[in-house]
């Protein structure tokens, strides 16, 4: 098993009537909620957990795109990502990724990418989410009929752009390049891993298989409601002949732990309400714009997680209604483990992306919640996959001689003095 | 009394696209190309059938909105107007400069088409088009809208909306929700190829070539594409007037059909 922590660096100060006063989270959230200065001790805070993630164990430390969003302050998660590639030699940099149909052109994304596999030494995964419509639509103004078709340009532009060693011209329908030419390139060949975020989308996953790419279900319903689209997933694994590695797919989840179960509502309740409560309260207009979704997926009767149904769900929750429907899975280790185990098995899947920040939580409820994590579940949950043991198709490949940033820190604050030559 | 009966008609363009076609009104009356808004062919399009009595009225349905398909083959403004135009070819009517009327997105192609080739057509009538933008009177954003705001933001009297919008569809039927939704991702998806994020193809920029005579029609309580759309379409357009259609919002066909019919077939049939 893989467990990467991930922080979607929610913005910790909406107030407690935000529901009332304002119609989403996403998109028209007033920018004057935003308090630069407060900002700048945040984004630190956040960076410091995802190192300190790093020194705990987990295998990866993940970053995420969200544009005009209250619960993620996070535009540009590359400029996170380089933070960390600065600061960390041992975890996975996971990008879930970049929207590839937002950047013009798309090969911006096949730069960077490369950048942070060259500087974190070929521990870059790389996502590639078509985006939400919140996003990619709403916020940055993409057709929506179109959205899919531009995503797969995108998407064949950079993996030939990483793949081929000379130029070559371009003539798609949204980028005319006369010189594609990557440089630099990533380290890892042929291309750093790559992570597929879906919401549910059924071409998603044959785009997944076509490719052997890793499929992610991120959703903020838990793993029992994330079932039902799992299980479509592992059928259509098994209808196109591919083998049933549980590291093709990974799932997000919601995690807390503490010492007991009752001591994890009393440090964490407060802070979970805040997420569901606060930082998802998406106005369901700008969730499904018609053209977005594909006629497919409709009639698949794949719904979006920010329907009307499912805010008024939110509005009102309790911690023990989070807890019973796996929306969080919260509680002390023992608690955890058993219900990590039934995710694990009951999803088939070989990633985790541990949600261990949530809402307004604060750092040192963080770093309790994930010391435990690491320390006292990880482990129990390591060989859950015993027969899939060495596959290492869907992760990271890092140089072994790589330029570990902590140990050469001194060489950063060294003088400028002439080097004194050592005897011939 | 000429017989406004309509019939069907399916057509298939020089691109290959197929399109169902309703034809209003007899032989050898003046033909008009009619081209629908957003919502496709709604409630019997009244508007039509009164304008039937004077004319013949030719009303494709746009690729997207009917049983067939051919939108993915339609990306762009250019290829709209041209679809438009080929759909015209394909009706046989090219040589008798059939006059050219549409709703909302629909007068947005018809704008474009006669902009592209005024010559190959006569009057044009536009009830609400789309198509221009003014940044001081933004036009509310349709695709973040929930059904339930389409009736005050459409109608002048939103309590007639429902039977117009939805066909009576029972949206308990979970059968008939999720056939609703598919029609109306399909309806919507192909039309914010031209209308999302910002319905403004820069149709400004060509509008110099439309010298038809030109009647814009407008209800005086639109609230999606306010009036004051009206007088920067004259702006544009010097030789055109504009009907304002009292009790009508943005569904003046369907709220006013006889007072939309009437401006239309006043220019049609003197144009």
């Amino acid at each position: 098993m893989k467990f990467t922590w991930f922080n979607l660096m929610p913005w910790p100060d909406m107030p407690a009537d935000f529901r009332e006063q304002h119609r989403s989270v996403w998109v028209d959230i007033p920018s004057s909620l935003f308090d630069p200065a407060r900002a700048n001790a945040v984004y630190h805070q956040y960076m410091d957990q995802l190192e300190y993630a790093d020194e705990l164990g987990f295998d990866g430390i993940g970053v995420n795109e969200h544009h005009q969003n209250g619960y993620g302050i996070m535009p540009s998660p590359n400029l996170i990502a380089a933070g960390l590639a600065r600061r960390t030699s041992r975890a996975a940099i996971c990008v879930i990724g970049n929207s590839i149909a937002l950047y013009n052109p798309p090969i911006r994304v096949a730069e960077e990418f490369a950048m942070l596999d060259c500087i974190s030494g070929g521990r870059l995964v790389a996502g590639f989410p078509v985006g939400t419509p919140m996003d990619t639509n709403f916020c940055y103004g993409q057709i929506p009929a179109l959205t899919r078709d531009k995503y797969a340009e995108a998407h064949d532009l950079i993996m030939r752009a990483w793949a081929e060693d000379e130029p070559f011209a371009f003539d798609g329908t949204y980028n005319q390049l006369r010189y594609v030419n990557c440089w630099p390139k990533p380290i890892q060949r042929p291309h750093p891993p790559i992570y597929i975020p879906g919401g549910g989308s059924v071409e998603t996953w044959d785009f997944c298989l076509d490719h052997d790419y890793n499929y992610s279900y991120l959703s903020f319903g838990g793993y029992l409601a994330g079932k039902r689209l799992l299980d479509g997933y592992w059928e259509r694994v098994a209808e196109r002949g591919k083998d049933e590695s549980p590291y093709r797919a990974a799932f997000a989840q919601i995690i807390a732990v503490a010492d007991t179960d009752e001591e994890a509502e009393a440090l964490y309740a407060e802070h979970m309400l805040y997420f569901f409560n606060r930082c998802l309260h998406v106005y369901p207009g700008f969730s499904d714009p018609p053209g977005y979704r594909t006629i497919e997926t409709i009639k698949a009767g794949a719904l979006d997680q920010f329907r009307a149904a499912m805010q008024k769900l939110f509005a009102n929750t309790t911690w023990a209604q989070l807890v019973e429907a796996g929306h969080i899975i919260a509680g002390s280790p023992s608690t955890v483990i058993d219900r990590m185990k039934d995710l694990i098995t009951t999803l088939r899947v070989g990633h985790v992306f541990c949600l261990m920040h949530n809402g307004d939580m604060p750092d040192w409820k963080t770093r309790h919640s994930s010391k435990l994590f690491a320390e006292q579940v990880m482990p129990a949950l390591r060989d859950m996959w015993p027969e899939w043991a060495g596959d290492d198709r869907w992760w990271i490949h890092p140089l072994e001689d790589r330029v570990r940033p902590e140990a050469t820190i001194v060489d950063a604050r060294a003088d400028a003095s002439i080097p004194v030559s050592s005897p011939s | 009394m000429i017989d406004t009966a309509s019939h069907l008609r399916s057509v298939t363009t020089a691109r290959g696209v197929t399109s169902d076609v309703v034809v209003f009104g007899a032989d050898g009356a003046p033909p008009v190309v009619a081209f629908h808004g957003l919502g496709g062919h709604l409630a019997g399009e009244p508007t039509l059938a009164l304008l039937a009595e004077r004319c013949q009225v030719f009303a494709p349905v746009w690729p997207g909105f009917g049983v067939d398909g051919g939108e993915e083959r339609l990306d762009d403004m250019l290829d709209f107007a041209l679809h438009g135009a080929d759909v015209v070819v394909a009706l046989e009517l090219l040589g008798e400069r059939p006059h050219l009327y549409g709703h909302s997105f629909g007068g947005m192609i018809v704008a474009e088409m006669a902009a592209l080739a005024p010559e190959l057509y006569g009057g044009v009538g536009l009830v609400s088009p789309a198509g221009l933008w003014i940044d001081e009177h933004p036009i509310p954003d349709l695709y973040s809208m929930l059904p339930f705001d389409f009736p005050h933001v459409l109608f002048h009297d939103p309590a007639t909306a429902a039977s117009v919008l939805t066909g009576g569809i029972d949206f308990n039927d979970p059968d008939a929700l999720t056939g609703f939704l598919i029609a109306n991702s399909r309806r919507l998806g192909s039309a914010g190829k031209v209308l999302f994020p910002i319905p403004n193809r820069r149709l400004s920029k060509r509008l110099y070539r439309l010298g038809n005579r030109c009647r814009l029609v407008w209800g005086t309580s639109d609230r999606l594409i306010p009036p004051v759309y009206a007088d920067r379409w004259v702006e544009l357009l010097p030789q055109a007037d504009v009907v304002m259609v009292s009790e009508a919002g943005h569904m003046a066909p369907y709220e006013q059909p006889a007072a939309v019919a009437a401006a239309l077939a006043e220019l049609f049939v003197a144009a």
